[in-house]
């Protein structure tokens, strides 16, 4: 058992939870205050927009006072929703090589999921 | 509570220490329900992202791609899958709120959480059937 050789100090040191867990807890609390304006505007132009044509849509999300919210809305709740999933693999997956496949491949899907968004609202803004 | 907290009983940990019994043994409690609740609705909300990319990929993309979006999302399953996306948001975004009040120090008294918890599956649920009814009424009739 070497761990009892090493100092408390010494274990948060290198990896683990020493450096990042109040990052982690800061930003989850920071994204969630952010989307609680953008998610219920979100919701709002959902609704008004929900049988309008393609051409609306698109309208719509070209102004700058929309494009902008949205771009926000997408960026808050990918991140946020990463930061999520990332405590429940690590709450309930512990086999370490799954875990470490999961938690990439769930940075990976955050940002896949962001690019993709941000690229249409880009497209529709420059269209 | 028939065995002593160090005695290994039935299912003891190797080590002598006493465990916390699983999840199933409790006697449910409606904020135990809220916390559950919350991570449910946060995975269907990561899955509602994808709709999210999909429909402005659709918007960004032309008529036909945004027609067959549209065509999907007002079928049947499409209502019902919408409509859970709506109450997910509504409970996710009320049972936050009551997360970052906890987080200042705010609402740990046990009636209060107990209050607190059912609010906020009432008020989702009616936040949820409010904004389909609004939903509905803007597109003029369920369906197609």
């Amino acid at each position: 058992m070497t761990a009892r050789l090493r100092t408390p100090l010494s274990r948060i040191e290198g990896l683990g939870a020493g450096r990042s867990g109040t990052m982690h807890f800061w930003h989850q609390r920071m994204t969630a205050v952010a989307l609680v304006p953008l998610s219920i505007w979100f919701v709002a132009s959902a609704l008004a927009y929900v049988g309008a044509d393609q051409g609306a849509v698109a309208a719509y999300f070209a102004e700058p006072v929309n494009a902008v919210p949205m771009f926000l809305f997408v960026v808050a709740s990918t991140y946020h929703m990463s930061l999520g999933l990332q405590i429940i693999i690590e709450d309930y997956i512990h086999q370490e090589g799954q875990k470490i496949a999961l938690l990439m491949l769930n940075r990976f899907a955050a940002w896949a999921i962001g690019a993709a968004s941000g690229f249409a609202l880009i497209k529709m803004a420059l269209h | 509570m028939a065995d002593a907290p160090n005695s290994p009983g039935p299912g003891a940990s190797p080590f002598g220490r006493p465990l916390s019994p699983h999840l199933q043994i409790y006697r449910w409690t409606i904020t135990m329900a809220a916390s559950i609740t919350h991570r449910v609705t946060g995975i269907a909300l990561a899955a509602g992202t994808l709709f999210l990319a999909w429909w402005l990929i659709a918007a960004a993309s032309g008529p036909d791609a945004y027609g067959l979006f549209m065509r999907l999302a007002t079928n049947l399953l499409g209502e019902v899958v919408l409509f859970g996306f709506l109450w997910a948001l509504a409970f996710h975004l009320l049972n936050g709120i009551r997360h970052l009040a906890w987080d200042v120090g705010y609402g740990f008294k046990v009636p209060t959480a107990k209050l607190t918890a059912a609010l906020v599956y009432g008020v989702s649920l009616l936040l949820a059937a409010g904004a389909f009814v609004v939903g509905i009424m803007v597109r003029g009739g369920l369906g197609t």
